[in-house]
């Protein structure tokens, strides 16, 4: 194969036409990426100070499904913190040094700010300091928002890991090069993708975030990363401010879109393009085949995305490059074009794109043009199966191993099995 | 500040919700942030609605904040008129909404709406789901039932009553509500209203048209009962007819509120569950140690079924919802035990590992600290999951209820001979007690003997997929084994006899003998010692 073609950068500004919408928006705030962040840092315990509600949120958005105590927890604010009567940092101290008896194995507690901490304005950084002297040194104490004000969903993710960043240890100036792969992966999409990066002889390689806080990846001027995620604009910024340099690339969706983003990390290394093609061919050709079986099914069937996480515009540039969908919307919470330059040259031309919701008129959208399948939040899916319209749980394009080569067959059929189910019922 | 992993109610706005998404044209404008949406999936996903919850979410950012979210907040009224055509409209503020002190009641006010508005108050920082869930249907009952509707003539109808109480997702509501009225109608009593659930805006109009009122559930009912008791002068049923004695207490209740004759449907014992529960093959659910724990109406529901009905003992009693924990109260002292009114499920955690039972009766949160400690656990109560919804009829009320209760009640404990077997032969390689009652299939449940597969010290981790998760011990671990600084106390001939003593009793077993021995006294526990305190605790 030859590296991936040069693709028009100049144009990609403004390729495509955005809606912008605002109105009630169907879509989770931040704190709903504990759910996965608390699995993946293994040592780290997330504390949102909140409501009943964060509270509820929490376990409802993880369907009560974790039996075993988890790592995550609510410090519920009542009456008698906003009125005053109890001062809610001591209120705060002793919740936190409750929880730290209980789970003496945490070794880094993040303070999660919520919608009512924040406009109460509690202080979240200061308590953080102050919390993390008195525990210091075994437990580490960060913090950050997830609140609905200014997170949506995936935001919370970039909130966290952005909040990571200070605390990353600092590496000399002639320090080798080093590669951060930044987002949280599952573990095993990890794993292939060091394995990879090793064929490649790239052996520098580090996560952000790593399986334990403890172990973050040291940064600086030498350091160089590439986003896994494209929703962590904070992060990547941080990171910059940091001294490291952010790889351009596809996001690594699909065979182009892994490619891409491998051949950046090579480019960067100075691999060989010979060596790049030999390590990477058996895997595209495996991925290529695992895609042929869900083309069939895919190919000229229409999708709408409604915005949730942020990953629309690479799974819809996936999907109409590599099986052939059509594209008839694709909304996303928030449109970062300086790390989707990319994308959007690579999307179709004349693709609705939509930025921000007014949920009740994008449903008026999904109506009117009938995609074959609509992407969208639990709290739409089964109102829209009852109008006979296929839908496509976007959380579960979160919550499953869906990047790289190895799994790109895995996410066509996810996409897939919605219509394939729709075609065998007789009920 | 509270600490909590899990909660066993929302905040008050979910109860608004709930009762906004059981009726027929009411729309809920609910002043909030984005992401208070995720509970429009309460109702999707886990009661499988083909609907999306009436509710429109004014989504406000931070950057609206001391700007314009009143104004988003008015203009989302509009929409909502223009759009989904609702006969009345309530309103209100979330937990965040209510920091930011808009006033919706005040906003909507002065908008001169062509419906009905209700304006709620619903403190989200003070009161929570259930509690949010009465006073919203209170306040839907005060603003729209017509003060002039009066029952008509007796003597030219059926006896007419309103059902009170039934929500979106409540703990099988829908299927009550179709035995309660399907018993009334045999009964020759007609229902006038069944609200909030399926009730539209004309139906609570004509609330006073009934002669009285039954409060299904009291929890989201009572409020609403009380001031049409104060406005129409209707009379309330409150027994709630869950089992087969408080099936036939409302049966006499209602018949003489009526003025029917009862006599002919209690002669009939339409219920199968008390033969069931005569039939000899149940003897072994004698004394069988049960903790109950849910919502109070159905906590002590179950209470009295448990021991009236079962024959089982009450080892544990207790609600969430302290707003009813006088009911506990007075039950718990029926059945001699002390009362848990918390909504901290460590807490309850803890009281089932104390009371060591052999079948655990809960909400969802019990059930997973059931199955952790291999206890069987049956669900009676709300917050409910995706598997309370079941496609077929599965009532809690009426003699179908009963029926229904005593199998599932039942079903997770291991059956009559097979407990003896267990008892006589313990070393058999496929039929040993760790391997669960055979009719349930073959989980490995963890060894509930001494300090094996137990993690340090805490309690044991069921859990697959959790990673290493260590707890400091809460007291006991799960199995009753003694803390480690006891390890020396059981000789090994009693510690081996111990094991033969079938794993759903073990745990009593260790924890009363050694009480025994403490009490006398007694250093070492020897095999004379085990026996002595069997003798002593015989039942």
């Amino acid at each position: 194969m030859n590296a991936p073609a040069p693709l028009a950068l100049a144009q990609a500004e403004d390729c495509a036409p955005v809606l912008k919408e605002r109105g009630q928006r169907e879509v989770f705030c931040g704190l709903t990426g504990i759910i996965w962040l608390h699995r993946k840092m293994q040592d780290a315990f997330f504390l949102v100070v909140g409501s009943r509600t964060c509270a509820h949120l929490l376990q409802s958005a993880a369907g009560v499904m974790i039996f075993a105590e988890p790592r995550f927890a609510t410090a519920i604010m009542e009456e008698r913190d906003l009125a005053g009567l109890a001062d809610a940092n001591e209120e705060l101290d002793r919740i936190v040094d409750q929880l730290l008896a209980r789970r003496p194995e945490i070794k880094t507690l993040f303070l999660v700010g919520s919608c009512p901490s924040e406009v109460t304005k509690l202080e979240r950084a200061k308590a953080a300091t102050r919390l993390g002297a008195k525990h210091a040194p075994q437990v580490r104490i960060l913090n950050y928002s997830g609140s609905g004000i200014e997170t949506t969903f995936t935001e919370g993710e970039d909130a966290c890991l952005a909040s990571l960043v200070p605390v990353m240890p600092t590496l000399a100036g002639d320090a080798p090069k080093n590669l951060i792969i930044v987002g949280s992966l599952p573990d095993i999409v990890e794993d292939q993708f060091r394995r990879l990066f090793a064929e490649l002889g790239i052996a520098n390689v580090a996560s952000l975030p790593e399986r334990a806080v403890a172990d973050l990846p040291g940064i600086g001027s030498n350091s160089s990363f590439l986003l896994a995620q494209p929703f962590l604009g904070d992060t990547a910024q941080a990171l910059e401010e940091r001294g490291a340099r952010r790889l351009e690339a596809l996001f690594p969706f699909g065979v182009e879109g892994t490619t891409s983003w491998l051949y950046a990390a090579a480019q960067e290394f100075e691999v060989d393009e010979r060596h790049f093609d030999d390590v990477v061919r058996p895997y595209r050709e495996r991925a290529t085949t695992a895609l042929a079986h869900h083309r069939e099914r895919l190919q000229g069937r229409s999708i709408f995305f409604m915005p949730d996480s942020q990953l629309e515009v690479p799974l819809a540039r996936f999907l109409a490059n590599e099986l052939g969908m059509t594209l008839t919307e694709v909304g996303t919470p928030y449109l970062h074009r300086t790390h989707m330059v990319q994308e959007l040259a690579a999307l179709p031309a004349g693709v609705m794109l939509s930025e921000g919701q007014d949920v009740d008129r994008q449903l008026d959208r999904v109506r009117a043009t009938k995609p074959d399948l609509t992407v969208c939040g639990l709290g739409l899916a089964n109102p829209l199966e009852a109008e006979g319209r296929s839908t496509k749980w976007a959380i579960e394009l979160v919550f499953s191993p869906i990047h790289g080569f190895d799994q790109a067959g895995d996410l066509a059929e996810l996409f897939a099995r919605p219509l394939r189910r729709r075609d065998v019922l007789r009920v | 500040m509270q600490l909590s992993v899990w909660t066993y109610e929302g905040p008050p706005h979910v109860g608004a919700m709930r009762v906004a998404t059981a009726m027929e044209g009411v729309h809920y404008l609910l002043h909030s942030p984005q992401g208070d949406t995720y509970a429009d999936l309460l109702f999707t996903m886990i009661e499988r609605k083909a609907k999306r919850p009436p509710v429109t979410y004014t989504t406000f950012q931070a950057r609206d904040l001391g700007k314009d979210t009143s104004q988003l907040f008015q203009t989302a009224a509009l929409d909502i008129v223009g759009r989904f055509k609702p006969d009345a409209m309530i309103v209100g503020a979330s937990c965040t909404a209510e920091l930011i002190q808009d006033d919706p009641a005040g906003l909507i006010e002065n908008m001169g709406l062509p419906i009905p508005v209700i304006p709620l108050e619903l403190p989200s920082y003070q009161r929570k789901e259930h509690w949010g869930a009465a006073e919203t249907f209170y306040q839907i009952v005060r603003h729209l039932a017509d003060k002039d509707r009066r029952p008509s003539d007796k003597a030219t109808r059926r006896p007419l009553v309103n059902l009170l109480g039934p929500t979106a997702l409540g703990f099988r509501h829908r299927d009550d509500i179709a035995e309660i009225t399907g018993l009334l109608g045999n009964l020759s009593i007609d229902v006038n209203v069944t609200a909030p659930l399926g009730a539209a805006v004309a139906d609570i109009a004509k609330l006073g048209e009934a002669d009285f009122n039954i409060v299904l559930y009291p929890e989201t009912g009572d409020l609403a009962a009380d001031y049409l008791k104060r406005t129409f002068g209707q009379p309330a049923v409150r027994t709630v007819p869950i089992g087969v004695g408080a099936t036939q207490d409302f049966i006499r209740e209602v018949a003489e509120l009526a003025g029917v004759d009862s006599e002919p449907m209690l002669r009939e014992g339409l219920s199968r569950m008390s033969w069931w529960s005569r039939s000899i093959d149940s003897n072994y659910l004698t004394g069988k140690r049960v903790f109950i724990f849910g919502d109070a109406t159905h906590a002590v529901a179950a209470a009295r079924i448990a021991s009236e009905e079962l024959g089982f003992k009450v080892v544990g009693l207790g609600c969430y919802n302290r707003e009813y924990a006088r009911d506990i109260r007075a039950a718990a002292k029926l059945y001699g035990v002390e009362p848990l009114i918390t909504d901290d499920h460590l807490a309850v955690e803890q009281a089932i590992q104390d009371a060591q039972p052999e079948l655990v009766l809960g909400t969802q949160m019990e059930r997973h600290i059931a199955k952790r400690f291999a206890i069987p656990c049956t669900v009676i109560s709300s917050p409910v999951h995706v598997q309370d919804f079941p496609a077929r009829f599965s009532p809690q009320m009426g003699f179908e209820g009963a029926n229904v209760i005593f199998d599932s009640w039942v079903h997770p404990l291991v059956m009559g001979l097979e407990e003896h077997l267990l008892t006589m032969f313990r070393d058999d390689f496929e039929f040993h007690d760790a391997a669960g009652a055979s009719h349930l299939g073959h989980q490995i449940l963890p060894d509930t003997g001494r300090g094996t597969s137990v993690t340090a010290g805490g309690v044991p981790s069921a859990s697959s997929n959790a990673g290493v998760t260590t707890l400091v011990p809460l007291h006991h671990p799960a199995d009753g084994s003694p803390p480690r600084a006891g390890e020396e106390l059981w000789s090994p001939e009693a510690e081996a006899e111990l094991k033969k003593i079938p794993f759903f009793v073990r745990g009593k077993a260790r924890k009363n003998t050694e009480l025994f021995a403490a009490e006398r006294g007694v250093a070492t526990i020897e095999l004379a010692t085990l026996y002595e305190a069997k003798a002593h605790y015989a039942r």
